[in-house]
Order: C-alpha cells, then structure tokens, then sequence
C-alpha cells in the first residue's frame, strides 16, 4: 500500500513512516500543507494521513480541496483536536476517519490498513464471507461449515464488524467505536472477554480458527 | 432569611415597647406628684384666703365664706367646719372624716353619698384658736381625668410608634437580608460550578458593597488559579502523553524486530503494557479536565439514558458472568436527561467497572433506572454485593489517585470515580453513596429534561 503523511512534526512522522514500512507499505512524507496537496492530487496514493495543524493551513484545507477536485483517495486525519465536534467536523468534511494524538501505532497502522482495503467496499452487502463462515446480514444468520450459530445480537454486530474487515488488524477502540458506538476505553478489558464469547461459538468445534489476536494491536478475523 | 428581618422586627419591637413602658412610667410619675403638688397649692392658697376671712370678720364671717363657696353644687373643693364638739358647722362634707387626727395633709374619701360618693381626695386639716377645726380638700377626680387623659395619650402614641417601629426594623433588615440573599445566591451558584458568576454591587459603597467587591476580587483569584490548574493538567496529561506515545510506538517496532520469541519480547510486551497503563491513566485525567473545565466547550443535547445503560450492561456482561456475578438491568421510567453521551456512558462504565471489579464471585450487581427521591428527577442506582466502601471514605474516593487499602491489588488508577464525580457535576446531577447491605450503591440523581430542577441545574453548571 502506498501512503502519504503530512504532518509537520520530524520525530511523529519519522515514527509513523517507520512503522508503516514495518508492516510492509510504502510510505512518504511532506511536512507542508500545500507541497501535501500537490503530492496528494497525484493520485499514486491508496491512503493519506493527514494531521490537522500544519504550518500553512489547517489539515481540513487539503482534504476539502481534495474533495473538490473529485479526489476520493481515503483519508485518516490524524489530530491533538479530539472533542466529539472535532470529529465531526473532520468526518462531515471528507475525512474518512478520525484518530486523535497521541495514539498507538498499531491503531494506527491498523485504520490505515482497513481504509486502504475499503477501496472496493463492498456496498450494501448482504452476505459476508470469510472462509467457510456465512453471515446471512438480513436474515441475521451465521454458518460455519454448513452448520448454524446462534449468536446474540451484539456478539452477532461484532462478528460483522470482523467479517467486514476480514483479513485486517481491528483494534479494541476500533471494535468499541464500531460495535458498541463509545468513544473511550473501559478500565477493564472487556473486549478481550467478548472475543473469547465468540470463539466459543465460532471456533470452539472446528479444527482451524478464524479469530486471530494480534499482539499488542488487536484482532483479525481471516480464514 | 426572612427569619431575620422578623427577628430583628421583634427585637425593636421589645426595645421600643420596653422604652415606651419606662418613659409612660416616668411620665405618669411626675404627672402625679405635679397634678399632687398643684392640688396641695390649690389647696393651701384656699385655706389662707378662709383665715384671712377669719381674722378680718370671726367666725361668723367665715362661715358665711364657707356657705357661699359650698352653694354650688358638686363641686370638686371639700370644706367642713365643726365646733369643739366636733359637729360640723359649715361645709359640704358630713363631718371630718373618720380617724383625723393632729393637723395637717390627708388623704381621704369622700363620705357615701355625697356626690358620687367614696371618690378620693385630699385635704389639710388645722384647727382654729376655739376648738373649731376647718378642713379645706378637694376631689382628686378631676386631676385624675387629666391623668387619665395624658396616660391615654401616651398609649396610643406608643402603640403607633410601635408599630412604626417594627415595621421599620422590619423594612431596614429586609433592604439588607435580600441584599444577603443575594450574595447567598451567587455563593451557591458558584459552589455549584458556576465559576464566572459575579456579585452584583450596589452604588453607594456600603459594607455590604464592599464584601461583594472582596468577594468578587476572591472570585478572580480563585477562578484565575483554577484556570491555570486545569491548564497545567491538562497541559501535563498531554504534554507527557505525547512522549510516552512515540515511547510505545518504539516498543511497538522493537517488538516487531525482535521475531522469534523469548526473554526479551516478553520484556518489551511488558513494557507497552505499563505505557499503556500510563497513557490510559493520562487520557482518564485528561478526560476528568475536560469534563471539569467543559462546562461552556460542549453543547447539551438530550440523551435517553436506558439504552445508553443497556450497552453498558451489555458490555460488562460476559465479565461479569466470567466471575459469576449476576449483572441486572432494571429500566422503570424512560429517562432522558441532557446532556453528553459519551461522557455519560464512560461515568456508568466506570461505576459498572468498578462494582464488576469489587463484588466477588457469586455475588450480584443491580442497575436500576427510576424516578427519583425528588419530583422531576431520575435516579441512576448502581448497587453490587460487594465489600463497599466505609461511610467515612465517601467523600475520599471521589478524589483523583485514591485507592482503598483493600482495592490496590485489584488493577486500576484510582481515576475512575473523579470521572464520575466530574461528568456528575457537568451535568447538574448529584451523586450519594449508600450502605447495600452488603456493598455500595451509587445513586446518580439526575434531573429531568425540561424539569424545573433541570434548568436551573443546567444553567448552573453549563452557563458558567
């Protein structure tokens, strides 16, 4: 995958571009508003991550004029600025997703990597597929191998939550946000506990599993 | 506060009536001796014009004085002249009254009968130079009509003033317990989070004038150093987030370095464990700060409290079940308070946390919506079986960093019921701590969207 960063502070930037070549991507970096701009009109970028104070402009200059030029490369903006209305603000004016500093690289790297994917998103499915699991979306049925699940409805919007991100790294916040729709992180770990409840059921009885944690990061749901 | 305007018109009220009881009391004491004293000079003057009578013209001629004076009838002068017999010779009186003695002022009265009859009187008694004895008196019932007159007076002049009196001290200390009331206001207004709140001043510089400019200058100091308090925990929670950040960011990619498994991976897992645990305890002050200083930052807007609990709930659940705990929802009223949601659901989560984390295996964990104690108000209870918290600790573990002696094995930062305390506060609610019997129960009392006790909560906390 190939990323851009603009964002203005050395040592943040140098971090982040490290860590996205850890995981395997192609990463640049400008440190300015407007050469940003430039680089991000040119299209050769699956995701752009974009901090909101640059020297020249706010970052939501570059995504709005992106936006306007009909550019729809995904966009993570990356902001000190975390107030619901700030995320809002972001989300409403073509960011495509909202990450307030400081944050954890693997969260990081983890939302980069789903909004790269999402390129092609599967719009309005209604069935989802991940090995031989089924999710049946209207009808609110899981098959594993031919054989029914029964899942509650949260454990079932979680599994979607996984499937639609199938193959990528979901962290604990991302699942929090999505599923449960809280913006904070409880004191315990109680998401740890849920993804347990799930593998009872969708791992438990079948030889390989599809629920993977990943350390330090989060989970993957992938066959 | 009225009570001391009623207090303090009572208290003129006693005053005044204890003044106008000595002055009446003085008043009708000199009047007496002066209407006595005039009597006596009335008197004296008459008994030197009858002897000067005597001496020009005898007896006879006084006599004849006496029965001319004695012609009009019911008059208020007393005279009587007896022989050496003592039978009265001239006069209005049957005789000298009963027990006359030597010569000289007595007071008497009057023989029944006689005008009237009994009415008291004075007189002087002296003898003549041949056993005739003259007495010259008069009826005090004129003089003491005048009394009466001026006693009356002073009566009613005393009642009015009075009633002036009370209703005066009434008035002043009303003008000055409304201006107290006030103060008082504002003092609970601020109390209640309401920082920027000023005290109104009067022109004319008074004392009263001069505490609320000692108040209000108190007020900026206080908000002033508030302010930079929250700024430097602000600053520090971030300022010290960001390092610890790039710290864990270089513990992440060492971790990816360092691939096949041993020591030191475990290490490093270890270390961005603890880095998480510090950046979570940073964003748990940060949030406390924001919701302590986010009075006017965030806009309110109306949040049903049941679902926003049913997800907590629903959150905690498979912990809870994980150590036997029966977790309960119980929703009686469909409450919706205004509010910030996500500060909301994090201060249930923190008290649903904290209850999971203290109750022990087996035990159970009751959270209930209802209508509150107080009429437009609804409660959030939390109760678990757990060990709970000593009454005298209450106030204690609302603070930031405090941990109980029994609770510092369990993991946690000590932050979670100051966030509590905080978003309670943001949002005009009131948080209690009750016995369970066992265990703790945290009632949040929240008041009512549209309630009176919600608007002014509201524009106490959110208008400052």
């Amino acid at each position: 995958m190939k990323i851009l960063v603009i964002e203005d502070d050395p040592k943040a930037t140098a971090l982040v571009v490290k860590g996205l070549r850890e995981h395997g991507h192609d990463a640049d970096h400008v440190d300015d508003g407007a050469a940003g701009l430039k680089r991000a009109q040119s299209g050769q970028y699956d995701v752009l991550i974009v901090d909101r104070r640059l020297p020249s402009h706010d970052g939501m200059v570059i995504v709005r004029a992106l936006r306007a030029t009909g550019n729809d490369t995904p966009v993570l903006i990356l902001s000190a600025l975390g107030s619901l209305e700030d995320r809002l603000y972001g989300l409403r004016n073509g960011g495509d997703d909202y990450l307030t500093k400081p944050c954890s690289l693997g969260e990081l790297i983890a939302r980069v990597e789903i909004l790269g994917r999402r390129r092609s998103p599967p719009a309005e499915e209604t069935r989802l597929k991940v090995g031989d699991l089924e999710m049946d979306l209207l009808a609110r049925k899981v098959r594993r191998a031919g054989r029914s699940i029964e899942l509650h409805p949260r454990e079932f919007k979680l599994l979607e939550y996984l499937a639609r991100n199938a193959g990528n790294v979901v962290t604990r916040t991302m699942l929090l946000e999505n599923v449960w729709e809280f913006h904070f992180d409880p004191q315990t770990n109680v998401i740890e506990v849920h993804i347990a409840r799930l593998r009872q059921k969708i791992d438990k009885d079948f030889p390989a599993p599809l629920i993977h944690t990943v350390r330090g990061s989060g989970y993957c749901l992938r066959a | 506060m009225r009570t001391v305007a009623v207090r303090v018109a009572l208290v003129c009220l006693g005053l005044f009536g204890l003044s106008a009881l000595t002055v009446s009391a003085v008043i009708d004491r000199v009047t007496d001796s002066f209407l006595n004293r005039q009597a006596e000079e009335t008197i004296g003057a008459e008994l030197d014009g009858l002897l000067v009578h005597l001496r020009q013209g005898g007896m006879d001629k006084l006599v004849q004085v006496l029965r001319d004076r004695t012609r009009v009838p019911r008059s208020p002068d007393l005279f009587v002249l007896t022989n050496a017999r003592g039978v009265p010779v001239a006069g209005n009186l049957p005789g000298l009254p009963e027990g006359v003695g030597a010569d000289g002022w007595l007071a008497f009265r009057t023989a029944e009968g006689e005008a009237g009859g009994r009415a008291p009187a004075v007189g002087v008694v002296r003898t003549l130079a041949d056993g005739h004895r003259l007495l010259v008196g008069t009826e005090l019932g004129q003089w003491q009509g005048f009394r009466t007159q001026i006693v009356r007076a002073l009566f009613w002049s005393f009642t009015v003033l009075l009633a002036i009196s009370a209703f005066g001290g009434w008035l002043v200390s009303r003008h000055v317990t409304r201006r107290l009331e006030v103060i008082n206001r504002i003092t609970r207004t601020i109390i209640d989070g309401h920082l920027h709140a000023r005290i109104p001043r009067s022109p004319n510089g008074d004392e009263l004038d001069r505490l609320a400019a000692n108040l209000n200058d108190m007020l900026e100091q206080i908000e002033g150093l508030m302010a930079g308090l929250r700024d430097l925990s602000e600053d520090i929670a971030h300022d010290l987030r960001t390092p610890l950040n790039r710290l864990r960011g270089q513990l992440e990619l060492a971790l990816s370095e360092a691939r096949e498994e041993g020591p030191v991976r475990d290490l490093v897992q270890e270390a961005i464990v603890e880095a998480d645990r510090l950046l979570e305890m940073f964003g748990a002050l940060l949030s406390i700060a924001k919701a302590q200083a986010g009075y006017q930052q965030m806009p309110l807007s109306a949040v049903a409290l049941p679902p926003v609990l049913r997800r907590v709930v629903e959150l905690y659940e498979p912990v809870a079940e994980e150590k036997h705990i029966t977790l309960t929802l119980r929703i009686a009223v469909s409450a919706v308070v205004r509010g910030h949601e996500q500060l909301l659901a994090q201060a249930l989560a923190n008290l649903v946390d904290n209850a999971v984390k203290y109750t022990p295996d087996g035990g159970r964990i009751d959270v209930v919506v209802a209508s509150g104690q107080e009429p437009g108000s609804t409660d959030v209870t939390v109760a678990d079986s757990g060990i709970g918290i000593p009454s005298q600790e209450h106030e204690r573990v609302l603070g930031r960093f405090i941990r109980l002696d029994w609770s510092r094995s369990t993991p946690g930062n000590g932050l979670g019921l100051a966030l509590v305390d905080a978003v309670v506060r943001l949002h005009g609610a009131r948080l209690a701590m009750e016995d369970n019997q066992p265990g703790l129960r945290v009632r949040l009392s929240f008041p009512d969207a549209g309630s009176q006790g919600f608007e002014a909560a509201v524009e106490r906390s959110a208008g400052g």
